[in-house]
């Protein structure tokens, strides 16, 4: 009954898109506005309506309704309420639901703003958003839906919305449960995390194209679309950092990053969000670059839909365990289509979207902001290579060729290092213009201090060639960086007598943009610490000891005190070990790596014990144990320094993003007339 | 006021831009071509490997099979695991018209006429490895025939979502 009430309001609202996108379509060409409010209203009932569709599958979900397949597949009895609501997201069909409820959220809400200047984009906006959710929902109820139930039929179980002949309805028992693997706080929300931020991303998108039919050349689509795109860059951020902390905190192999395709499909969109950030900037300011930032959007909304495919589809191997499916065909197809499409839309406006100025300084602000986005492009080449290598060698050598994380880390390791450095220079630089000589003037103070830094390390006994390149950038950027929130507030502590303190929160708090965004670079100088730290100095040692024994990794040495095993109510069997952890000869802390093994699903899952502090994380796998005396067990311990400055690094990033994000109360008119005025001056 | 910049800069700056940008394209090639070359893996399925063993030996590459649950074997002692696969095919619409990859898996493992790889590596034993897991391996064959693996990957595609049909054999 219930399942039949969402499946029929996914087909409602379906039906729903089509005749907004027609509504939307008409009213524009012949310059009606009521068919117009008509697409409107049929992009805000789409929301409600989806709202019911998501709801009936948790009510299944929760209600342990096993005659639908899509319930049976991905919960059990014995699983909390919080992961039954939670499998929303846990399969495919589910996910697809659950992204376009999210989509359906933000382009209604987009919609109820004033439109009372931008008019003409409404109609545009709408029928973007409807055509990207009415493909998402034909996926759904075409190839993926979740509310097909099982039927028992002389031959065998077979799945199917409606009773086949001859066949009686089938409801298992018990379910088949969610991976134990994915029951962890940071994989609950990670999937949504990552979604929040792909939908948020076909907003921009939305409004480029409206921008490009309508032919509007200014850029007003971005003045729109600025927080949207802080917004979808926030979730997306966020999204990447939760998952490389469910590895470290799951996985087992005391790493964050595997360089694995489906975690590169979830990169590649931000590897190119992340320079549209950026040079959007320059078209504010300068006019510039506006060809290159519609080709940017474009490309992250494809890559949006491209990621969408690839988490979910399984089509290239992968750790993340999901399935093969149907849907390949269809996402190409869109993928391909609407990147044709746009294109050729641009190609159309090309004429009229030319530069208000040019770029005539290597070292200015805006030929800088080009090389940085030319980096995060680069990045991108090379994880798109990455993926593809294994088809396109295929299709050329008839031979299966694939590339691994060295790869990656070689290929795109100078392109971060070029990052890390333009992050220190770029601030420093004038819009306009720029030479060596005025750059040197604002760049000899931190570049001392960085040197300084590097003398220090030298003396600390670190000799490893990359590791002091890249703490030296770090130093060099944190520098810049600090420097320059003192001389905004020293300078504004001068002008107008504020104490220090009350000028620099007053300098971040007028120029939230520009601050929030150091604040951001500040966060990635963080996590470069933690990243150069693991990736270089990490180490690891196993062995096997009896009870009292001692492992010896470094200055760090664990003792074996015991192991005890026991079952637990929720259906794990649980063995557990202590051991003793000690630093040159002191005892430090007591751990308790363990061994959960899910009787329902057959599947162990080792759950480290860690200490962590700012100097290094000491992570302790309980590999294996006697099973009858307990007398020995195995164990494989890692040293990762600086680790928890990655994670700290991440939190300061999402803290500046939101700074950047948070509304403003100038009156945007005002800054636009100010930049036409200076330049008409020059 | 385009025009007044334009004139500032002239032929000299934009062939300097064009020249760093060249520079650039030309250094992002050059890194993707090396890292390519420098960590480049033939993907074989385990009839490749046995067939070719001669000329892939001492070489990196890539394989992935069926696990036989009963091969499993591991030493804590020395963390040396063994373990044995069986034939799949490697591409992926074959998986599909087969069934997909839970299905094929299952058949691999149940034909005793596909050949099969010895695999030996050490380190912790995998959560995720069981019978009927998809091994996906990286490492050398030796003399003997065995496979080195340096890394294992597993993918239990009956895990996580889970074609119902099994339950109706039991």
């Amino acid at each position: 009954m219930v399942a039949n009430l969402g499946y029929g309001a996914l087909v409602i609202t379906f039906l729903v898109c089509l005749f907004g996108i027609g509504a939307a379509y008409y009213g524009s060409r012949k310059n009606d506005h009521a068919w117009v409010e008509s697409g409107r209203n049929a992009m805000l009932l789409t929301w409600p309506l989806l709202t019911v569709s998501a709801l009936s599958i948790i009510y299944l979900l929760v209600t342990n309704h096993y005659e639908v397949d899509y319930v049976a597949s991905v919960t059990s009895n014995s699983m909390p309420f919080y992961l039954k609501v939670t499998a929303l997201w846990g399969g495919q069909a589910g996910s697809l639901v659950f992204w376009s409820w999210l989509m359906a959220a933000f382009a209604s809400a987009v919609t109820l703003r004033k439109w009372d200047r931008d008019r003409e984009f409404l109609p545009w906006v709408v029928i973007v958003s409807l055509i990207t959710l009415a493909f998402f929902l034909a996926l759904i109820i075409f190839f993926e839906n979740p509310f097909l139930r099982l039927w028992q039929t002389p031959t065998g179980i077979t799945t199917a919305m409606w009773q086949p002949a001859g066949s009686v309805p089938f409801a298992p028992s018990d379910g088949n449960g969610l991976n134990p693997l994915l029951r962890h706080p940071g994989m609950i929300i990670h999937p949504p995390m990552l979604y929040l931020g792909f939908v948020s991303f076909v907003i921009p998108y939305a409004f480029a194209i409206a921008a490009l039919v309508t032919g509007r050349s200014d850029d007003r689509w971005i003045r729109i679309t600025r927080r949207w795109t802080l917004i979808a860059w926030l979730f997306l951020s966020l999204g990447l950092i939760l998952g490389g902390r469910w590895a470290y905190d799951v996985l087992g192999w005391g790493g964050y990053w595997g360089w694995d395709p489906v975690e590169i499909a979830a990169f590649m969109p931000w590897l190119t969000g992340t320079p549209f950030l950026h040079s959007v900037m320059i078209q504010e300011k300068r006019g510039m670059l506006k060809h290159w930032n519609m080709v940017l959007i474009i490309l992250t909304y494809d890559l949006v839909i491209f990621g969408t495919f690839l988490t979910r589809s399984g089509v290239l191997s992968s750790v993340h365990a999901f399935a093969q499916s149907a849907i390949g065909p269809a996402f190409f197809g869109f993928i391909g289509l609407t990147f044709i499409v746009s294109l050729s839309l641009l190609l159309r406006r090309w004429q009229e979207l030319k530069s208000e100025a040019r770029m005539t300084f290597l070292l200015s602000r805006e030929a800088l902001f080009l090389l940085n986005n030319l980096l995060f492009l680069s990045i991108f080449v090379v994880c798109f290579w990455g993926v593809l290598f294994p088809l396109i060698s295929e299709l050329f050598s008839g031979q299966k060729v694939t590339v691994g994380p060295p790869f990656y880390e070689r290929a795109t390791g100078p392109l971060w290092a070029g990052l890390l450095f333009l992050m220190g220079v770029a601030p420093l630089s004038a819009w306009g213009h720029s030479t060596i000589k005025t750059l040197g003037r604002a760049i000899w103070k931190p570049a001392l201090f960085s040197f300084a830094v590097i003398g220090l390390l030298l003396l600390a006994g670190v000799h490893h060639p990359i590791a002091l390149l890249g703490f030296w950038l770090c130093a060099f950027v944190a520098a810049v960086t600090l420097y320059e929130f003192w001389r905004g507030s020293l300078a504004r502590h001068r002008r107008s007598g504020e104490s220090l303190p009350v000028a620099l929160w007053n300098l971040a708090g007028r120029n939230r943009r520009r601050y929030g965004g150091y604040i951001i670079h500040l966060g990635i100088v963080l996590m470069a610490i933690g990243i150069i730290g693991i990736e270089l100095f990490q180490t690891e040692t196993q062995g096997t000891i009896s009870q009292g024994e001692q492992i010896t990794l470094g200055n760090y040495s664990i003792t074996y005190d015991s192991l005890s095993n026991f079952d637990t109510r929720d259906g794990r069997n649980v063995s557990r070990a202590v051991v003793s952890v000690y630093r040159d000869g002191k005892y430090v802390a007591e751990l308790y790596p363990r061994r959960d093994y899910y009787y329902e699903s057959q599947q162990p899952m080792t759950i480290p014990g860690v200490r962590s502090t700012w100097e290094d994380d000491f992570y302790v796998l309980l590999v294996d144990w006697q099973p009858i005396s307990s007398q020995s067990a195995t164990f494989k311990v890692y040293h990762n320094p600086l680790v928890n400055w990655l994670w700290f690094g991440g939190f300061v990033f999402i803290l500046g993003t939101l700074v950047a994000a948070w509304p403003d109360k100038d009156p945007e008119p005002a800054r636009v007339r100010a930049r036409k005025t200076v330049y008409a001056a020059t | 006021m385009a025009d007044s910049i334009t004139t500032q800069g002239g032929s000299a700056s934009r062939a300097k831009f064009f020249v760093g940008g060249l520079l650039i394209v030309a250094a992002v090639v050059y890194l993707i071509v090396t890292s390519t070359q420098a960590s480049a893996q033939y993907f074989l399925t385990v009839d490749e490997l046995v067939n070719r063993s001669v000329d892939v030996r001492g070489r990196e590459v890539r394989v992935s099979g069926a696990v036989l649950g009963d091969s499993i074997q591991y030493d804590p002692q020395t963390l040396t695991l063994r373990f044995t696969v069986a034939h799949v095919p490697g591409d992926n619409k074959e998986i599909e018209s087969q069934g997909g990859l839970a299905e094929v898996l299952h058949a691999a493992v149940v034909d005793p006429s596909r050949s099969r790889l010895e695999v030996v590596y050490t380190g912790p034993k995998p959560d995720l490895l069981r019978h009927e897991a998809q091994a996906i391996m990286t490492g050398k064959i030796g003399e003997d025939g065995i496979f080195y693996a340096d890394e294992l990957l597993l993918k239990c595609p009956t895990k996580y979502e889970e074609d119902l049909p099994e339950q109706t054999e039991g």
